[in-house]
């Protein structure tokens, strides 16, 4: 299904899809807020974007170096250059622990390999510890939104998944009981994992070390209970010095939830004695999206959300909209990369209002990337009538006579013909909206009576 | 500005040329009234940007061409809506890159407000008593930066603002979304329909809610849109181009 069609169904229930805009509004308003109480904002985002670019542009000898560091540090490196090569690399290692039930923390990465079915199919149990994350699993939902999985879901919804799922009181709707409730039967996943799987924020070129970032202290809690961690991470996610952690921390937590600091920002460099450290470095297409010179610096990408927060046709039509692993603006830049027909009608789902650019942490030009892929798609995917309606309104445009004749016939037929022809049901336009009350002269002929 | 009265090319978009005649002559009328010799050159015609947006920006090379002969050879070319402004400064395709006669164009294409603000830096003084709701278009706004983004944290301006409140009796009404968009996007309008309307509809609330009489705008695009919608809901909501408003109060 395309977007527009996926918006309408999500629009139909207009009460929900207001509440779905008012929240994520709320978030993007907390943004503005505290990113206004540093002074520093801008001068931060421009230092982002630049640390960004040198990465992009030395990822080569950065992933080495952190190769290379990690090794000395006692951590396993693989590289998986597919999801299907991620996901066996993840498998093997859980074989060869006789690992038959994980836990793991919140990671896009994962879901974009498709993990947690392939481990699934393999008789390994996969439990997600982030709370939004476990609730759109009960559900056998992806997350809807990369930094609020379930943010498509009001309490009342989750109250009956619970009461479905972890026996709650049936119409307990109290957000503190449900977190308690999800609290206890995570304990006891955390306690059973032999190996925990996490994302990765930040890769640390310099020291080998990596960072996690986590609001509910989940993907510490699985690590430290368990004897092997599994750490996937996408290749972009390199920084180049521990100190610019300093740049990104504070523009991560700002940007993602309007907080100071996220809570946990765990650093892991090396394993305790007897225990595992394994990363996945993963392309997936990321090296063939590098390669792209207008569309490379998509690759610059935290996975804050703001992006997400802002954008007027995310807000109102939902995460599932896109059909994509990553939606709104930064997805329907990102995907088209992975597969132009399948994803050809993202780039479209926006009005290029450019919010997404302004609100992106590290600068990436959102807009400008949708408008450059919708260049590349009409060429990928031929579309005829669309391709030949644009030809003529072409013609027209370049030939002042063709455009006066057009235009003249337009605001005649408008006031000629009756209602019930100009508002058929072909008429798009007029479905919702009137058209304007065509005036008996154009400017051009206004122009030429009165200033011979 | 130089002691020689510079000449303006007055660039009408197509759809103000057929729809709103009356947003062209108050354009051309205020401009006059503020000391510039204007002219409507009568061979232009649209400057191709919703063939660009739509994805075929490579079928806009005639357009663009016909553009640069048309306005080439005037001082400035002035145009009330900052998005087709926003399409000549920077969508032309690749071929006209580097070409200095595009080069040339690109200094001098103004949207009018900020040509009236940053060109002639002039103050319009009139009286205007009305209660005022201004929606920022998108590329005006975050294209051509004619006011600051509420995601940036710059200081606070806006072009429009500065020449509005220059007029006696102006109430001009903040609003809580201050620079969200319409939802009218061109084609946007009529592919995504359904988001379109919600996002007009949304939009109209906000100047509801706090009793606008008239919602202006730099771009009739989107008043367009708006007016649409809310003449199709009966809103008892009044929709004027700032140029018209400008015009009428300047004294």
């Amino acid at each position: 299904m395309s977007h527009p069609s996926k918006a309408a169904e999500f629009l139909k229930d207009q009460a929900k899809s207001h509440w779905h805009d008012e929240t994520l509004w709320f978030v993007r308003d907390k943004r503005d807020k505290i990113s206004k109480s540093i002074p520093e904002w801008e001068n931060l985002r421009t230092l982002a974007s630049g640390l960004k670019d040198y990465v992009l542009n030395n990822l080569d000898t950065l992933l080495l170096d952190f190769e290379a560091n990690a090794k000395k540090n006692g951590i396993h490196v693989h590289w998986a250059v597919d999801a299907e090569e991620h996901n066996q690399i993840v498998h093997s290692i859980l074989e060869k622990h006789d690992c038959k039930a994980i836990v793991k923390s919140k990671s896009i990465l994962t879901e974009e390999c498709h993990l947690n079915p392939y481990l699934e199919k393999r008789g390994v149990e996969v439990v997600d510890t982030d709370l939004g994350e476990r609730i759109v699993q009960f559900l056998q939902q992806p997350p809807s939104h990369i930094v609020l999985p379930a943010i498509h879901l009001k309490k009342g919804d989750i109250s009956k998944i619970f009461h479905e799922k972890l026996q709650t009181e049936k119409g307990n709707e109290d957000p503190t009981y449900l977190t308690h409730a999800a609290r206890l039967h995570l304990r006891e996943k955390f306690l059973k994992a032999k190996v925990a799987i996490t994302g990765v924020n930040f890769g640390v070129a310099e020291t080998g070390e990596f960072v996690v970032c986590t609001n509910e202290g989940n993907a510490d809690m699985g690590v430290h209970l368990a004897d092997v961690h599994i750490a996937c991470m996408g290749i972009e996610k390199i920084i180049p010095r521990r100190k610019d952690l300093g740049v990104f921390l504070r523009l991560l937590a700002r940007s993602a939830t309007g907080q100071p600091i996220t809570n946990y920002n765990s650093h892991f460099r090396s394993p305790e004695p007897g225990k595992e450290i394994h990363i996945v470095l993963l392309d997936n297409g990321r090296t063939r999206q590098l390669a792209r010179d207008k569309f490379k610096n998509s690759l610059k990408c935290i996975r804050c959300g703001a992006c997400m927060n802002t954008c007027p046709i995310y807000r109102r039509s939902g995460g599932y909209s896109y059909g994509s692993t990553v939606p709104g603006p930064i997805g329907s830049i990102l995907s088209p990369g992975i597969d132009v027909k399948k994803y050809s009608t993202l780039p479209f789902a926006s009005t290029l209002c450019g919010s997404c650019s302004d609100v992106c942490p590290v600068k990436i030009n959102i807009h400008e990337q949708l408008y450059e892929w919708r260049q590349e798609i009409t060429k990928a995917n031929p579309d005829l009538a669309k391709g030949m309606s644009m030809k003529m309104a072409s013609g027209i445009f370049t030939s002042p006579l063709a455009y006066k004749i057009s235009g003249n016939l337009m605001r005649k037929s408008l006031k000629a013909l009756p209602k019930s022809i100009i508002y058929n049901p072909l008429n798009v336009w007029g479905k919702e909206r009137d058209l304007p009350n065509p005036p008996k002269e154009s400017f051009k002929e206004w122009y030429k009576k009165n200033r011979p | 500005m130089s002691n020689q009265t510079p000449h303006v090319g007055l660039f009408i978009p197509c759809y103000v040329d057929q729809f709103y005649p009356n947003v062209g002559i108050a354009s051309l009328e205020l401009l006059e009234k503020l000391g510039c010799k204007v002219s409507y050159p009568q061979s232009q015609t649209c400057c191709g940007q919703p063939l660009a947006n739509s994805g075929y920006e490579r079928d806009t090379i005639g357009s663009s061409e016909h553009f640069i002969k048309t306005f080439g050879d005037f001082d400035y070319v002035v145009a009330p809506s900052g998005s087709c402004i926003m399409h000549v400064k920077e969508h032309f395709p690749p071929e006209f890159h580097g070409q200095n006669t595009y080069k040339e164009l690109q200094g001098k294409v103004y949207e009018l407000t900020e040509f009236i603000t940053d060109v002639l830096k002039a103050e319009i003084k009139g009286e205007f008593p009305h209660r005022i709701g201004y929606h920022s278009s998108c590329h005006g706004l975050r294209g051509l930066r004619l006011g600051a983004s509420t995601e940036l944290n710059v200081s606070p301006f806006n072009k429009a603002k500065q020449l509005l409140q220059g007029l006696d009796g102006l109430d001009w009404v903040e609003l809580t979304r201050k620079d969200e968009c319409c939802g009218f996007g061109g084609t946007f309008a009529v592919s995504e329909e359904a988001l379109s309307v919600q996002m007009g509809k949304d939009r109209l609330a906000d100047h509801l809610e706090k009793n606008v009489e008239i919602l202006t705008g730099g771009d009739m695009s989107c008043i367009m849109h708006l007016q649409g919608i809310s003449s199709r809901n009966k809103q008892p909501l009044k929709f004027m181009h700032i140029a018209e408003i400008l015009n009428q109060a300047i004294q």
